[in-house]
Parts: structure tokens; C-alpha cells; sequence
């Protein structure tokens, strides 16, 4: 990214996504709610890495703030190592656009619209070419194993389908790390085994990949397992050895 | 940042395609102010254009002599008097063709209303006595037949020139020259029949009768004109040969008994009226454009509600709020220019159709300012959704229910 190389920052020692000291507040009638409660945490580019822990306990409000889609109350956050705290929300929306790609628990296609044109909607948003865009979201479909269904609108696909081409739409614009927020969620076992082990090849092919999941056979898949509770970090583990932060800024 | 115009057509374009029967009950409020708007408009043009060229017609070295005192702007006073203070005669107009210089010929008119029957055909009618100079004066030639001379206006014969309605509703397709009506119980002849002139006002200008003024005289007992035409010659000075004319009435009529008026001042009342009319009317269907614009925005509301998810789908993927705000203004904004298009040519069209039995004239105004608003309308009633849909949160839109 410009920017980056601009200012000149080792990217090595920032890791992809790094988080300092993160808070999350709501002002819920009298009382204040810590969704992240002081979250200090480094992504390092090509990790897969599962975000655990019961329902409430922050793991969805922390991925949406290192995907740059929610702001947190205080702390930076730290994008291929640039501080976003002050970035507008145009930068924060070309961030997204340009590096992250999405896959939810509820797939969120655009219904009466076909797999293809699904696929190409991050794609809308750059200068890229009409033809190109179709031609992109045809390889990433049948990438998918849906070369055969690209005229197929949401309702005509199976669950397993619909959250393929929603993974075909995240993989578009090439992006470095892919968020997916229960991606099984909505599906069977069969499928959701499907979709994990689609992960699984893209974490080899070199995506970074980050899962939020309440289900320990899919927090299985990843390498890194990161464990949240009332908004708290209670145990990362990497391959059965503890993750220590090299920089734990001002972590209490 | 990344901003094309081509996507964000193409994606409102596809919103709106994906909604159809929505997007075109929206588009049809539009439809339906833009055409109202043109309609009237160049139904009020219309009849402004026609009165126009009657006055042009006429020609302008024609002068008009009323009884009463015409007042220009406020009706309630003045106008013209009851039968009982008309003390206009048949003299005055003679006596101001007689002294006045620059006055080449007058006109007496006098009118009343009256029943005609034909062999059990019955049609009442407007009845206009005058003399033979009428068919040169009011540019009326016959048709068929011929126009009664001077020698049945001075022996008060019961001759009458008829207008085609008239003799439409009396003969239907028999030629009447020749045959003989009853005007109010006395047998007339029918000598003529006027050519053709259609309706102003809704006011068919054939359906009337011309009699010789001093048969209508006699027979309905009538000695006061309705009114009388002066022609001056060609090159005179009009002011001065009004004061003149002015001059000879008043020996013998008082100053509020008469007005002298010429065409111009008439056509720039008349002219006046209509331009108000047309204003009114205009601003009437304007507000049915208003109420189209509501429903744009309405619906605008509804689709920025319905689709929030999709919002935050577009906002997570890379779309940024001013991205989002001109997809939802270019849906409206479509919305309305449509409208404004099919209005417009649906107006235009009917105002065609309509051009066979009404005076309509569409100026292109009207239709540059119909299609100018209807697109204004989309921006207007279009921005306050959009803005709503743009500031949206992409988490909160994803998790919307």
C-alpha cells in the first residue's frame, strides 16, 4: 500500500493487524458495558486464527474492529503498520475494499440477484472494468465449485452454495486477510465441513484468515486460538504454545 | 477514493429493475403531475393564443363602442349596464360615422336570445342583428347562399344568415338555403350559411343567427345596441380618432355612458385574465408534482429501511458513505426523470389529441420547466433518504433484522 511504503514502516515488527490497548464501550441506560475490555493482540500475516469464547463475550465486536468495520472507543489499531485511529471513513471503507474480504454467519447476498453479479459487488467499487469484473468473478465461482451456477440467484442455491459464493465474493479483490463471523453457522455439518475445508486451502495458498466461532470442532481448523470472555483476551494459543505479545503497550 | 458514476448508475438502475411494480407506482405520481401540469399549461396557452389571433383577425384599425363604463381591472364596478341604462342607439353609431373625419364605416350590434323551430326542430340560439356590413367587418363570408344587402336591412325584411350549428341542429344534412324557420313565432328564410369559426370559450361561434338589425328591432322590440364596431382608415391616428369619437357621443350621452375601447386594450385584458387562469392552473397540478415527489421520497424511506442490510454489506465491502448517498439520490433522481419524460410526452401527446375540439398550445417552457422540477423533485425528496441510508453503520446494517 502507498501510504506504507511512503512512511516507511517495517511491516515485520507490526505484524498485519496489531490492536493496543483496545476499549469498547456502550452506554447502556446508567451503566457502562466494556464489549473489549483493554484488548492487546498482533496478527501476523498468513496466521488462521480462531476467535472463541460464549456468546456476549466480544469475540464478534473484536473481529469487526480489526476488520476496520467498527471504531473503538480508545486504543489503536494498526493496519499493515499504519495507525487507522484518525483515518476517515472513505480511508476505512478503501482499506476494506482493497485488503479484507468478509464471509458472515447469514452470507448477506443480495437476494434476486444472480451468483455472479454477487460476487463482483466489492469490485463496484473500483475502477475496475466491466468485462474484468465478470471475467474475475467467473474464475472465483468455479474456484469455488460453482462454474455451473453463476446465473443461480441466492434462492436457488443450497446454504453451502450461498456461503461459497459469499467466499468467492471475499476472495474478489484479492484481499490479505479474510474475516468470517460463524461461517458454519447457518449450515449442516456437511457443509460447514465443506466451507472449513475450503479455509483450510486458502490459509494454504497464503490467506490470512481470522474465524469467529462458538463451536470448538471448527475453532479446530485454525492454528491460533484466541479465547475471549466479558470482553477479555483469556488465552491465546498457537499451535499448544502460549502467544506473548511483543508489545504490550500500555496493557493492564 | 474511488468514485464511478457508471457503477453507481448501473447498481440504482439494477435496484430499481429488481423492484418493478414498486418503481413504477412511484414513477406514475410523477407521470401524473408532470402531465397535469403540461396539460393545463398549454390548455390556458392555448386559449390565450387563440383570442389573439381573433384580435389580430379583426385588425387593429378597429375600434369597439360599449355602453356603461368598461373598467379594465376591477369588474365589480362598472361593466356593462341592464338593458334599462343602455342608452347606446343605432343614431350614435351612425352619427359617429357621419362626423367623425377618420372614420371609414360603423357597425350596430344588437343581441338577444331566441327559440328557432323547423318543422318540429327545435334549438335556441344566440340571435345577432346587425346590417350587411358584418360579413366585412367580423371577416364572415358564407359558404352557401348568400349574405341579406342593404336593401333588406333598410326594409327590415325576415332574412337570416345562419351559423353551421345552428343549421345542424335544424336541418341536419339538408341544405337550408331557401327554407323557411320560425324565430319566436315569425317565419324567417334562411339566405346564407357562415362559414365555419369553432368555439372559444367553450362558446361555439356558429351557433348563432344574423338578422337585419332593424327586423330584430321590430320583432323583439330592442332599440339599444349591445355594442358597436368603428372602422377607422387605414394610417389614422387611433388616439386621436377615439378622443373625436369621445367628443360626438358625449353631446349626447353622459361620460360613464359609454366606453370607446380598442383592440389592443381589449386583447391586453383579455390577455391578463388568461395569464392568471393559466398561472392558477398550473399551480394547481403543480402540487399533484408535489404530492408525486412524497411518494418518491416515501418509498425512498421504505427502500433505505428495507434493504438496510444491504447497506452494510455495501459499506463492509468498500462502498463509502458518499458512495451509498449517490446511489440512493441517482434511484430517485431516475425515479423522477423518468417520470418527468413519460409526462412529459404523454402531455404532449394528449395535448396533440386534445388540439382537434380545444384550443391547446404547448410552449416549450412549460415543458422545460415540467421536466426541470420533475428532476429537482428526484434531488429534493430524494437526498433525505439517501443521507439516511449513507450515515448508516456498517455493524448495525449487518445486523439488522
Amino acid at each position: 500500500m502507498r501510504i506504507l511504503e511512503d512512511e516507511g514502516y517495517d511491516m515485520k515488527n507490526h505484524g498485519l493487524i496489531a490492536l493496543q490497548n483496545v476499549f469498547k464501550t456502550y452506554q447502556l441506560g446508567e451503566s457502562t458495558i466494556h464489549a473489549i475490555n483493554s484488548v492487546s493482540l498482533a496478527i501476523e500475516k498468513g496466521e488462521f486464527v480462531a476467535v472463541i469464547g460464549p456468546s456476549g463475550s466480544g469475540k464478534s465486536t473484536l473481529m469487526h474492529i480489526c476488520s476496520l468495520l467498527d471504531n473503538p472507543s480508545s486504543g489503536t489499531i494498526t493496519f499493515e503498520g499504519v495507525d487507522t485511529t484518525n483515518f476517515s471513513e472513505e480511508q476505512l471503507a478503501h482499506i476494506r475494499n482493497q485488503k479484507v474480504g468478509f464471509v458472515f454467519q447469514q452470507f448477506n447476498l443480495l437476494p434476486r440477484t444472480s451468483a455472479l453479479e454477487n460476487v463482483q459487488l466489492p469490485l463496484l467499487y473500483t475502477d475496475i472494468t466491466r468485462h474484468e469484473r465478470q471475467q474475475r468473478a467467473r474464475d472465483m465461482l468455479a474456484g469455488v465449485g460453482l462454474g455451473d451456477r453463476l446465473n443461480n440467484t441466492p434462492s436457488q442455491l443450497s446454504g453451502g452454495q450461498q456461503q461459497r459464493v459469499a467466499i468467492a465474493r471475499a476472495l474478489i479483490n484479492n484481499p490479505e486477510v479474510i474475516f468470517a463471523d460463524e461461517p458454519t453457522g447457518n449450515l449442516d455439518t456437511k457443509s460447514g465441513r465443506e466451507i472449513m475445508d475450503l479455509m483450510t486451502d486458502l490459509h494454504r495458498e497464503g490467506k490470512t484468515i481470522v474465524l469467529v466461532t462458538h463451536e470448538s470442532e471448527v475453532a479446530a481448523f485454525a492454528k491460533r486460538i484466541i479465547s475471549m470472555r466479558d470482553g477479555k483476551i483469556v488465552s491465546d494459543r498457537k499451535d499448544g504454545k502460549k502467544v506473548h505479545l511483543k508489545n504490550k503497550g500500555g496493557g493492564r | 477514493m474511488k468514485f464511478n458514476l457508471r457503477n453507481v448508475t448501473r447498481v440504482a438502475l439494477r435496484a430499481l429493475v429488481t423492484n418493478k411494480t414498486r418503481s413504477t407506482l412511484t414513477t406514475l405520481g410523477i407521470i401524473i403531475g408532470v402531465m397535469a401540469v403540461i396539460l393545463l399549461v398549454s390548455f390556458g396557452s392555448g386559449l390565450e393564443k387563440m383570442i389573439t389571433q381573433q384580435f389580430e383577425d379583426l385588425g387593429t384599425n378597429l375600434l369597439f363602442v360599449m355602453p356603461g363604463k368598461f373598467q379594465f381591472r376591477d369588474s365589480r364596478e362598472g361593466g356593462p349596464p341592464g338593458v334599462a341604462s343602455n342608452k347606446l342607439t343605432q343614431k350614435d353609431a351612425e352619427r359617429v360615422a357621419r362626423k367623425v373625419q377618420t372614420v371609414e364605416a360603423t357597425l350596430p350590434i344588437t343581441t338577444t336570445n331566441a327559440t328557432i323551430t323547423y318543422r318540429g326542430e327545435e334549438t335556441s340560439t344566440f340571435i345577432i342583428g346587425s346590417t350587411e356590413q358584418y360579413e366585412t367587418f367580423r371577416k364572415s363570408p358564407v359558404m352557401s347562399g348568400k349574405w341579406f344587402g342593404k336593401k333588406d336591412v333598410d326594409s327590415g325584411k325576415r332574412v337570416a344568415v345562419a351559423g353551421m350549428t345552428v343549421v345542424e341542429d335544424l336541418f341536419g344534412t339538408k341544405d337550408p338555403i331557401g327554407e323557411k324557420v320560425s324565430i319566436s313565432g315569425k317565419k324567417y328564410q334562411i339566405i346564407g350559411v357562415l362559414e365555419s369559426k369553432g368555439a372559444t370559450f367553450g362558446n361555439d361561434q356558429d351557433d348563432q343567427l344574423i338578422i337585419p338589425i332593424s327586423t330584430l328591432r321590430q320583432q323583439f322590440n330592442i332599440d339599444k345596441l349591445s355594442y358597436f364596431y368603428v372602422r377607422v382608415h387605414e394610417g389614422a391616428d387611433l388616439e386621436a380618432s377615439m378622443r373625436e369619437i369621445r367628443e360626438v357621443l358625449g353631446q349626447r350621452l353622459e361620460e360613464n355612458e359609454f366606453s370607446v375601447l380598442n383592440s389592443q386594450e381589449l386583447l391586453s385584458t383579455f390577455q391578463n385574465i388568461l395569464g392568471t387562469i393559466t398561472a392558477a392552473l398550473g399551480g394547481i397540478a403543480a402540487i399533484s408534482l408535489l404530492v408525486g415527489g412524497i411518494g418518491i421520497m416515501n418509498i425512498m424511506l421504505v427502500s433505505v429501511t428495507e434493504r438496510t442490510r444491504e447497506i452494510g454489506l455495501r459499506k463492509a465491502v468498500g462502498a463509502t458513505p458518499k458512495t451509498i448517498l449517490f446511489q440512493f439520490l441517482m434511484e430517485a433522481v431516475i425515479l423522477s426523470l423518468l417520470g418527468g419524460i413519460i409526462g412529459t410526452l404523454l402531455g404532449v401527446l394528449i395535448g396533440a389529441i386534445a388540439n382537434n375540439f380545444l384550443p391547446v398550445n404547448t410552449p416549450l417552457w412549460a415543458v422545460l420547466v415540467a421536466f426541470g422540477v420533475s428532476a429537482a423533485v428526484g434531488i429534493i425528496f430524494g437526498v433525505y433518504p439517501a443521507r439516511r441510508a449513507a450515515r448508516l453503520s456498517p455493524i448495525e446494517a449487518l445486523r439488522y433484522e
